[in-house]
């Protein structure tokens, strides 16, 4: 056979074609794609999680104040997952997104490794890694060096809590070396904590008793945003939703007023009139507990001082704040206010609550004063479903300290903040005075050395920047974060502590009326990088700077510490890991009150240190908003949400991820706007503006959202960081940056709710 | 044989959410995340590419402040029975790989990553967008490839992925229970993560069709409805809300529609 061309292309044609068909036909080709997918799908950087025996361990969370049990699940050794302790008193199996992710806070790209000295500029990213003796040594001598000038006042110490004994530890550790300037951030807590203190004269932790409530009346508490704890709160919400009735109070539908009963809209920076305004109703209709304040309270109606001057009581204060006046103030209908105030008084255990969102700031104390008055008034005070104030937690004892010579004038001089001065007598701790403080003129800047434990102050501060220029006037600044935050980044040392899941401590937490419940967060994993324990290294440095500060800390290491301090409870912490002390309230009715009167002041002597103000009663005075109104035409107010961590502690990225895309696209925040306020602004969903304020401006898209008060906008706490890793940096606006602090004449506390701001279409 | 297994006394694992309980937290969320193996980017506002087997969505009522009402609304996969509840679910009658399937002895919708080739048929079937794909290889950053959980694969790029109802917590407590002898499972034995983390106790989990299960009678409750239950995708998650217009918002009714009155249209196949 000849073979043409012709023929050739036509044979090879169907040669090709009909190999082709033929293979189609067998499974080759399939099998060949089906390979090809598979092939693709086992890269060899695809982990495989290495399988093992499963265990369980049980300890605490303490990303938060909270003190939520965790059962933690290990697969051959490894932790896989965190859930809540079912059997906790505190949470009850209930978690927040934090606690969930917890083990980002363990594996994650935020981690300091190993002990960093700063290589460049400060918060220029630029580190040498250092020895753990490199770096204990190097604080030691510029401690030591300071103690040498006769100084020791100008150390101070910031730290994110003063409960527990790690916090007690370097409180300890101050006062042998000789400084008063311990320094924590005060919240709506410590606002709290002044006016039981200056009514009841007692100080301590408040309690309030929601497990027991019925009618929760909140000032803008964020109840299920992590106001009072988010496990603990959650759970209560969940096991107790149709038993109780929430009413919330806010100019924002947070997640909280959604899901309250209902939610009255209020004038923000008002809370104090409705408050008064609830309290004249309640007097005027005879709705208050007669016992109580008959029995119990002094200041109630006109009465004599020692002087023979009679003074108003609380009667003539809240005379003046009748429905009409405060519907005017606070915006709210006068048939609301009336009606609220009767649900109030006359529900069978109610309670007020204030301390907005989260309560990260602390508010005027006229504000927690009225609160807490309203609650006098329905006979709300030591009592099941009431509030209470615990005890300072003592359950830990140490030997008695003995401080030389050095130590005992550092320890007269004033603090640096000013709490505790004649001016704010009362209050312990004033953060947000500390920039003010450190920007004095010349070369005499009051702090000399900054240690900052478990604290990011260079987050969370109000206008961030100012507090970090007047942070850099410190020569010499040691952070003991295990993560790599703003302040950390900024500092001279980083002395790494270890995580919370590597970390021995106590965690106290008031978890009721009549209980408190000190659990112990014991390691779930062998520290996973070089990081110490913070207790150990503040026992090392003092043992370096020897005499009186070496043998104010007799033990090796903080479990030595722990175990001495605990004594009878430290077997029970190891067997069970908490401990249930009941804190034996007052027996119902008996009320025992330290005040001059050893009653219930309704008008509070303490607080009108000795002059002849009569300024001490509560009253409503409108908080001054930073700005100029006619450039400012809005006001902006921060608020939290659960989703995200607006503390000293940021979010983990498993939280951001949850993050809805109105509240961040790619780098940039989201402002909440009410859609008529952004029709007259010409702004649209989603559109780009520059919002100005006077501490600072940003870029920021806009979010209409119906449920904020016109007027006013929302951005929530937690983002815009600067540091910790990719996964979180850079993302969003620093809220915090953008507004100020206003300190409340009577305590010094933060009280500002907002700052005016303007918002322009870009 | 799958006649016979849908005809006995085969489980119909379900969900029902409670919507006047949920406060939006994102519990369900991040615990999924932990026991799921999902990865995270350093970017995840971009909805549309951010893996998330569980969406908490938030809802509003449109009217203005102060009338202005909130509802969250979490969304897991549906696992949709289909007409008949013959397992025909949209997803799995349009994959060309068999790569998801239905299980007629759980009801549960499977997702095997190692057949699914990436042609993203089953995602555009899902009217509930619960389905994923993975653009990317994952990235574990510092040492987070440590907190991985050997029961659930780490996925690739080029697959997709959905929720599984937790389906290897399934298989543990089945293995369990068949060394101890039983048949059956108790109802807490077997729970999904969300279920297990909602800290309200908003979720609710069980089997449809056991009359002991909590989520048994819940989803007969007056207040109880389906996503987009005109579709007849029969959807195994109900949700329970005392608000007709989060009710309304499940499904595309027309102005004159009341959504109350609408389950009878819905024809329920047995």
């Amino acid at each position: 056979m000849k073979i043409d061309r012709r023929s050739f292309l036509t044979y090879t044609t169907a040669f090709v074609l009909g190999g082709a068909a033929g293979s189609m036909l067998s499974p080759a080709p399939w099998k060949l794609t089906d390979d090809i997918a598979i092939w693709t799908q086992n890269w060899p950087w695809t982990p495989v999680p290495e399988d093992g025996e499963v265990t369980h361990k049980k300890t605490v969370c303490t990303l938060c104040p909270c003190g939520c049990g965790i059962d933690v699940r290990l697969v051959g050794g490894r932790p896989v997952k965190i859930e809540g302790s079912t059997d906790h008193p505190v949470n009850k199996g209930s978690l927040c997104p934090k606690g969930f992710s917890g083990l980002q806070y363990l594996y994650g790209p935020a981690r300091v490794t190993t002990p960093l000295k700063r290589e460049g500029k400060r918060g220029e990213g630029k580190w040498k890694k250092i020895t753990w003796d490199e770096a204990l040594t190097a604080v030691s001598d510029k401690l030591a060096e300071l103690r040498a000038s006769g100084r020791p006042e100008t150390v101070a110490c910031i730290a994110d809590s003063d409960q527990g004994t790690i916090p007690n530890l370097i409180g300890r550790f101050m006062t042998a070396y000789g400084s008063p300037n311990f320094l924590c951030a005060a919240t709506a807590k410590d606002a709290v904590e002044q006016a039981i203190y200056v009514t009841q004269g007692k100080q301590g932790v408040p309690v309030f008793d929601i497990q027991n409530a019925d009618f929760i009346l909140s000032f803008g508490a964020g109840v299920l945003e992590g106001w009072g704890g988010p496990g603990r709160m959650l759970n209560l919400y969940g096991a107790g939703k149709s038993s109780k009735t929430i009413v919330q109070v806010e100019p924002r539908l947070s997640d909280t007023a959604a899901k309250a009963n209902q939610w009255i809209a209020i004038n923000p920076g008002t809370e104090t009139a409705l408050a008064l305004g609830l309290a004249n109703v309640i007097i005027n209709e005879s709705l208050y507990d007669k016992n109580f304040v008959e029995n119990f309270a002094f200041g109630f109606d006109r009465w004599t001082d020692e002087n023979g001057v009679t003074r108003d009581g609380f009667t003539a204060a809240v005379k003046g704040y009748e429905p009409a006046k405060v519907a005017q103030i606070t915006g709210i209908n006068q048939a609301d206010i009336t009606a609220l105030a009767r649900k109030f008084a006359k529900a069978a255990a109610p309670i007020a609550i204030n301390g907005r969102g989260q309560g990260l700031l602390p508010g005027g104390i006229d504000e927690s004063l009225a609160v807490l008055m309203l609650n006098a008034l329905v006979g709300n005070i030591n009592k099941k479903g009431g509030i209470s104030v615990m005890p300072d937690f003592d359950y830990a004892k140490w030997p008695e300290i003995k401080i030389d010579e050095v130590a005992s004038k550092g320890m007269q001089q004033p603090r640096v903040d000013g709490a505790g001065s004649e001016q704010f007598p009362n209050t312990r701790y004033l953060l947000n005075r500390l920039p003010e403080a450190l920007n004095v003129a010349g070369d005499g800047v009051p702090i000399q050395a900054l240690l900052v434990t478990d604290a990011n102050p260079l987050y969370t501060m109000p206008d961030t920047e100012a507090a970090k220029k007047a942070f850099d006037r410190i020569p010499f600044i040691v952070s003991f974060s295990p993560y790599m935050d703003e302040t950390a980044s900024f500092s001279d040392y980083i002395l790494p502590n270890h995580s919370y899941l590597e970390r021995l401590q106590d965690v106290p937490s008031a978890a009721g009326i009549s209980r408190q419940v000190i659990s112990l967060s014991t390691p779930v994993v062998k520290p996973v990088y070089e990081t110490r324990h913070i207790g150990d290294a503040f026992i090392m440095i003092a043992q370096n700077l020897g005499g009186f500060i070496k043998n104010a800390f007799p033990w090796k290491d903080y479990e030595t510490f722990l175990k001495d301090a605990l004594k009878e409870h430290w077997r029970n912490l190891k067997r069970k890991g908490l401990v249930e002390l009941s804190h034996n309230p007052p027996e119902p009715l008996t009320y025992l009150f330290n005040t001059a009167s050893g009653k219930f002041e309704f008008y509070p002597t303490a607080q009108t240190n000795g002059t002849d103000q009569p300024a001490a009663l509560p009253a409503y005075a409108p908080v001054p908003i930073e700005g100029d109104m006619q450039r400012f035409d809005l006001v902006l107010t921060p608020y939290d949400t659960i989703r995200l961590a607006g503390g000293n502690l940021a979010s983990a990225p498993f939280m951001t991820k949850t993050v809805d895309d109105t509240v961040l696209k790619k780098e940039t925040s989201f402002v909440e706007i009410n859609p008529t306020t952004a029709r007259g602004l010409n702004l649209k969903e989603g559109a780009t503006a520059r919002l100005t304020t006077p501490k600072g401006e940003a870029t920021v898209k806009v979010h209409l959202y119906d449920g904020i008060m016109p007027g006013i906008i929302a951005m929530p706490r937690g983002l815009g960081h600067t540091a910790y890793s990719v996964y979180l940096a850079d993302k969003g606006t620093n809220v915090n940056t953008l507004i100020g602090s206003i300190a409340d004449p009577a305590s010094g506390l933060d009280m500002a709710w907002g700052i005016r701001a303007q918002l322009t279409r870009i | 044989m799958k006649e016979k297994n849908s005809h006995s006394n085969a489980k119909r694992y379900g969900m029902v959410i409670d919507l006047d309980k949920c406060t939006g937290c994102g519990a369900c969320m991040v615990a999924c995340y932990s026991e799921n193996n999902v990865p995270f980017k350093t970017d995840e506002t971009n909805k549309l590419d951010s893996i998330n087997w569980i969406r908490v969505f938030k809802l509003t009522n449109n009217k203005p402040y102060p009338d202005t009402e909130v509802c969250y609304l979490p969304m897991p996969c549906m696992q949709c029975d289909g007409v008949g509840k013959h397992g025909h679910s949209p997803c799995v009658s349009v994959c060309p790989a068999v790569a998801t399937d239905y299980d007629y002895s759980t009801g549960i919708v499977s997702q095997i990553y190692t057949r699914c080739f990436g042609c993203r048929y089953c995602m555009a079937a899902c009217p509930y967008h619960a389905r994923k794909f993975n653009w990317w290889d994952p990235a574990w950053p510092a040492d987070t490839k440590k907190y991985l959980s050997p029961n659930v694969s780490p996925r690739m790029r080029g697959v997709v992925e959905k929720c599984s109802f937790c389906f290897h917590r399934y298989q543990q407590a089945r293995d369990k229970a068949y060394l101890e002898k039983r048949a059956e499972l108790e109802e807490h034995e077997y729970q999904t993560a969300c279920a297990q983390a909602c800290p309200v106790n908003a979720i609710t989990f069980g089997d449809l069709n056991n009359k002991d299960h909590a989520v048994y009678k819940l989803k007969s409750s007056p207040t109880a409805f389906r996503l987009l239950e005109r579709l007849q995708t029969n959807p195994k998650v109900y949700y329970l809300t005392s608000k007709s217009w989060v009710r309304r918002a499940g499904d595309n009714y027309l102005a004159h529609e009341e959504p109350e009155n609408m389950k009878t249209t819905v024809k329920e196949h047995h």
